[in-house]
């Protein structure tokens, strides 16, 4: 199952700085097992929404080459200290993650 | 376009008005079906993922600034900014040329998110970078070489 996800989120003036990272092994499903010669299934995470107090921020459409354990940062005009910055995922198995964090 | 976006718009009512809208370019097709981009992510060059995107011969355009290391070291983590000085972006696409499957990722950007985007990415061998941005119904790219001396797809 999906390993936890932090985000860090720190305003800079009028603008939150957020940064995500999330554990994923973000297979291509080209790559070979080198013990066994077989190819490892395609494994990685497709889509990333983002949303600060409940309203949409980023809606990201990704593929597998986004390196292992993607870091995301993005820069958000407008929220203030204390707002919420929940971020979720969902991979190409339908597994899902969802975190959140406070804007600090 | 791919089959399963023409079911969508075939099931939607108002269909018609969609695909006139399409057309139109006043909505992208991945605002028309929020779901995974299936064709762009699997086309084998820069031209099809751009087609994929609804993108065609975007300017290019100096307002578009990518940050990324001129020698990449490991192929498999390449830390790549963009940042768009364009007003009114609303999307930023990295695209890694010369990867297997080009289009790397498309950030919908929307509520105040600025024209930044900082991730890393995979790349199979040196090749440019490019950043395709919508702004305003309009299309801008920029690119920047990076050289990769061991790479990152495969193994």
């Amino acid at each position: 199952m999906a390993e936890p996800m932090r985000i860090r989120a720190t305003m800079a003036g009028d603008v939150a700085d957020v940064k995500v990272l999330m554990n994923h092994p973000m297979e291509t499903g080209q790559r070979k097992d080198a013990k066994t010669g077989q190819l490892v299934p395609a494994h990685f995470i497709q889509e990333v929404t983002a949303t600060v107090n409940g309203a949409t921020v980023l809606e990201a459409n990704i593929g597998s080459g986004v390196s292992k354990n993607p870091y995301l940062g993005f820069k958000v005009k407008g929220p203030k200290a204390g707002d919420k910055v929940v971020v979720n995922w969902l991979d190409n198995k339908g597994d899902k993650n969802t975190a959140e964090a406070t804007i600090g | 376009m791919n089959a399963l976006r023409r079911n969508v718009l075939k099931g939607a009512a108002g269909a018609g008005a969609v695909a006139v809208a399409v057309a139109a370019g006043l909505l992208k097709p991945t605002q028309a079906m929020a779901a995974w981009n299936k064709g762009a992510f699997e086309a084998r060059n820069v031209g099809d993922a751009m087609k994929g995107l609804g993108v065609s011969g975007p300017a290019d355009s100096k307002d578009i600034t990518i940050k990324a290391p001129d020698i990449a070291e490991n192929g498999a983590v390449v830390p790549v900014e963009v940042t768009s000085g364009i007003a009114g972006t609303t999307s930023i696409a990295i695209i890694a040329e010369k990867n297997g499957t080009p289009l790397v990722g498309n950030f919908n950007l929307s509520g105040g998110t600025q024209g930044f985007i900082s991730t890393r990415i995979k790349m199979g061998q040196t090749s440019l970078v490019r950043a395709v941005v919508n702004a305003g119904g309009k299309s801008y790219t920029a690119a920047k070489e990076v050289k990769v001396t061991i790479g990152g797809c495969g193994g």
